[in-house]
């Protein structure tokens, strides 16, 4: 009887909760209860019932006006990858909608999850090629972990809650919801109620013991093991146990540019950065190790080189959430499925302590050598030009691994993150997987939002900084205090470098004649400084990280520096070049 | 055969009946540049759950990959692959022909017979014949039936079962008794 009672107190509950309301009213509510505090978009005319209904929540949703659909979708990015929480993203049909797509690609190919909410041409006039009709679900499906297209508002809060459900557990991902312009307007019952299982989805799966216990059988006996570690660590909330496993096993850690930072880099253990401009130990020892520990990673092209030379000698044990990862590009001897939280603290229990002195001795003199052929040249260079690692070294003695490094795509992002000091997690923010240029500006302003205590940085070059340039607007118009450090070397620097070395020096189409980016950045009334020097660098980097407000630090770099070491295209890991 | 060598594979996926999960699947073709041989969907044993079954040539390693990526789509219950040998597989075809080819003596219904097909309708101009089975067996069917000239033939995707007592339906069926 008692069971009895409490259902009809739930149903009755259930009818006080419901609201005869409208669904664009709807969506925003649906996203108060989501508990989502900032939104990035841009209004148009069969998303505007949301914006509308969105001009009553002011104060309790700070929407971010971008200058362009793909500016919001980037920031959004970074939001999601400093929070871990949705980016929640909103656009209009048709080119709002399709200037998308390029973050949603990001999302997709480096798991962030985000809710990207488009609106559509009134469903009586869908397949008409009325104004501003595009097939957007058509569009984005290669592209999203899920997607749908609501034509009714009865559906508005089930689909959102299944979106937000999918975008952020197990490995997360971009979902887009398209909804027609007459369900935004069509008033229905609304209650909410927050989604936590879908029959058919199965976001972590089981964790076979057995294949625990393998992986443990084998780090025990492991002589010179080698740990991987990618953005699963970040995404599974398993720093800690992830140091744990690290220490306990006294095994050297290589990361992929989005694990960085998920093991603050001065580690004793932090071997450093994996793939073809990482460094030299981890790539050369890849090949001699006799255990290899994937942890969140998915051994892309450019971590793995050719991958016939790639760690042939080596037992994989490979930890990952997506199965479809399993024995993708290489083939995993045991392969350990689920949230690399659980896996790991239950590997934790089973692994002996140990330490790995002369192995770890291996990549301390493959440091060395790094550092007195490349490193060393680069952080203090003797030619006259000034050179971007000697940018970046400046800023880490002045943020002590604080601050949180945007990067975008090209030189400048693999000397980012080859130099960056991290002390803290979810700090590297940078577009892996696509290389997207114009990733970084928006993707800097998004992550400002998502961390409004931390120092943020967006290190970009001369050409990915024109491709998002009008976000200078953004951050003018939210007083956003973002650090914009530009690496001006008048190239396609990494373009440019790949044709001197793969091309006979054909610079085709890679220099580029830019504007005066300071009288740009003035007509955004964001504060400049140009520096040529070096005895003006550091005082400059002082004031930029020092000055209480958004500020650009524009830095003039050698033409034609190039990033070493590489692993060439082609090439197996072990044949690194450090010249 | 290796796993690096092309043969049939029949891939066989349990679904929630969604807009647009057909295109959600072939995408996953298309991205490899795999080309589908025939694809087929309907509902299976299970009330609401659809099941598609598709007909390619490949290796077995790209044929995993692809498995594993059709099964990560949010409504996918289980996707599963199969070689011709685990499957009992039958196609239907059509074939429509003059009438007139009746009247010349009884070499149609000869090879009807013989091919163990029949008749599914006879019009006053045209009458149309079903067989089912291999497509070899189809495709003999059509040669035999030509030097009467064939106005239309159509012939089905592959269908096809497991030849296990259950199949991954009793993976489906763990999956809906839970929920």
């Amino acid at each position: 009887m008692k069971i009895m009672e409490s259902q009809i107190v739930t149903e009755q509950n259930k009818k006080i909760n419901t609201q005869f309301i409208n669904g664009a009213e709807a969506v925003v509510k649906i996203l108060i209860e989501e508990q989502v505090e900032v939104a990035f978009g841009y209004p148009g005319g069969a998303i505007m019932p949301i914006y509308d209904a969105l001009y009553d929540e002011q104060d309790r949703i700070q929407h971010v006006l971008a200058r362009h659909e793909q500016g919001a979708i980037h920031a959004a990015q970074g939001f999601a990858r400093v929070t871990t929480k949705p980016g929640v993203c909103l656009a209009t049909s048709g080119p709002g909608a399709t200037n998308l797509i390029t973050g949603l690609a990001d999302a997709q190919i480096d798991s962030t999850p985000l809710v990207c909410i488009t609106g559509q041409v009134p469903s009586s006039l869908l397949g008409s090629d009325a104004f501003q009709e595009t097939d957007v679900i058509g569009i984005s499906m290669p592209v999203t972990k899920w997607n749908y297209q609501v034509t009714d508002a009865n559906e508005i809060p089930e689909v959102l809650a299944k979106a937000f459900y999918i975008a952020s557990s197990g490995r997360p991902g971009p979902v887009l919801i398209d909804i027609t312009k007459d369900a935004q307007f069509q008033k229905f019952d609304y209650s909410y109620t927050c989604f936590k299982k879908i029959r058919s989805y199965v976001p972590k799966p089981e964790i076979d013991p057995s294949s625990i216990e393998e992986a443990a059988s084998e780090i025990n006996n492991a002589k010179r093991p080698l740990i991987l570690f990618g953005q699963g660590v970040i995404l599974a909330n398993a720093e800690k146990e992830f140091k744990n496993l690290v220490e306990k096993t006294g095994i050297p850690s290589a990361w992929t540019i989005l694990g960085l930072s998920a093991l603050e880099t001065d580690h004793p253990l932090n071997v450093g950065m994996l793939g073809m401009h990482g460094n030299y130990g981890p790539n050369l020892l890849t090949n001699e190790c006799d255990v290899l520990i994937a942890i969140g990673m998915r051994f892309d092209d450019r971590v793995t080189g050719n991958l016939s030379k790639y760690a042939k000698q080596a037992k994989v044990i490979h930890l990952e959430i997506d199965p479809a990862e399993i024995n993708k590009n290489v083939k995993a001897d045991i392969p350990v499925l689920g949230d690399a939280k659980e896996t790991i603290t239950h590997l934790l229990k089973l692994v002996k302590p140990n330490s790995h002195e002369n192995w770890l001795q291996r990549f301390i003199d493959c440091a060395k050598i790094e550092r007195e052929k490349v490193i060393d040249k680069e952080l203090n260079p003797d030619s006259e030009t000034l050179s971007m690692g000697e940018v970046i070294n400046i800023i880490n003695k002045h943020t002590q691994g604080n601050a949180i490094i945007v990067s975008d795509v090209g030189q400048h992002q693999m000397v980012a993150c080859r130099y960056s000091k991290f002390s803290k997690t979810k700090s590297n923010i940078t577009s892996g997987g696509l290389g997207t240029m114009g990733f970084g500006l928006p993707a800097a302003l998004g992550a400002k939002l998502g961390a409004p205590d931390r120092t943020v940085i967006a290190v970009i070059g001369d050409g990915g900084f024109q491709m998002t340039i009008q976000e200078l607007a953004t951050i003018y118009q939210t007083k956003a205090k973002v650090k914009i450090l530009l690496l001006n070397n008048e190239f396609l620097g990494m373009v440019r470098q790949w044709q001197q070395l793969f091309f006979e020096k054909r610079y085709s189409s890679t220099e580029m004649i830019n504007p005066d980016f300071q009288t740009i950045v003035k007509g955004y009334y964001i504060p400049t400084k140009k520096v040529t020097e070096r005895d003006k660098l550091e005082k400059a980097i002082e004031e930029f990280l020092n000055f209480d407000g958004a500020y650009f630090l524009e830095v003039m770099v050698g033409k034609e520096n190039n990033v070493f070491p590489m692993v060439p295209s082609g090439a197996g890991v072990s044949e690194i070049r450090l010249e | 055969m290796t796993r690096m060598e092309k043969e049939e594979f029949t891939i066989t996926a349990y679904t929630e009946n969604h807009v647009g999960l057909l295109h959600r699947i072939t995408i996953i073709f298309t991205k490899r540049k795999v080309n589908i041989e025939s694809i087929t969907a309907s509902e299976s044993e299970k009330e609401g759950i659809h099941r598609f079954t598709i007909a390619v040539t490949e290796t077995e390693e790209a044929v995993e990959k692809i498995v594993k990526q059709i099964e990560k789509q949010i409504e996918v219950l289980k996707a599963d692959y199969y070689k011709n040998k685990e499957v009992v597989q039958q196609e239907v075809a059509l074939y429509k022909i003059p009438s007139k080819s009746l009247t010349n003596g009884i070499e149609v219904e000869r090879i009807v017979r013989q091919h163990n097909a029949r008749f599914l309708t006879i019009e006053k101009d045209f009458l149309v014949i079903e067989k089912a089975g291999f497509r070899r067996e189809t495709k003999a069917l059509f040669d035999d039936l030509i030097p009467f000239g064939i106005n239309e033939f159509v012939r089905s995707g592959r269908i096809a079962v497991s030849r296990e007592e259950h199949g991954i339906g009793e993976y489906v069926q763990q999956i809906l008794s839970k929920n």
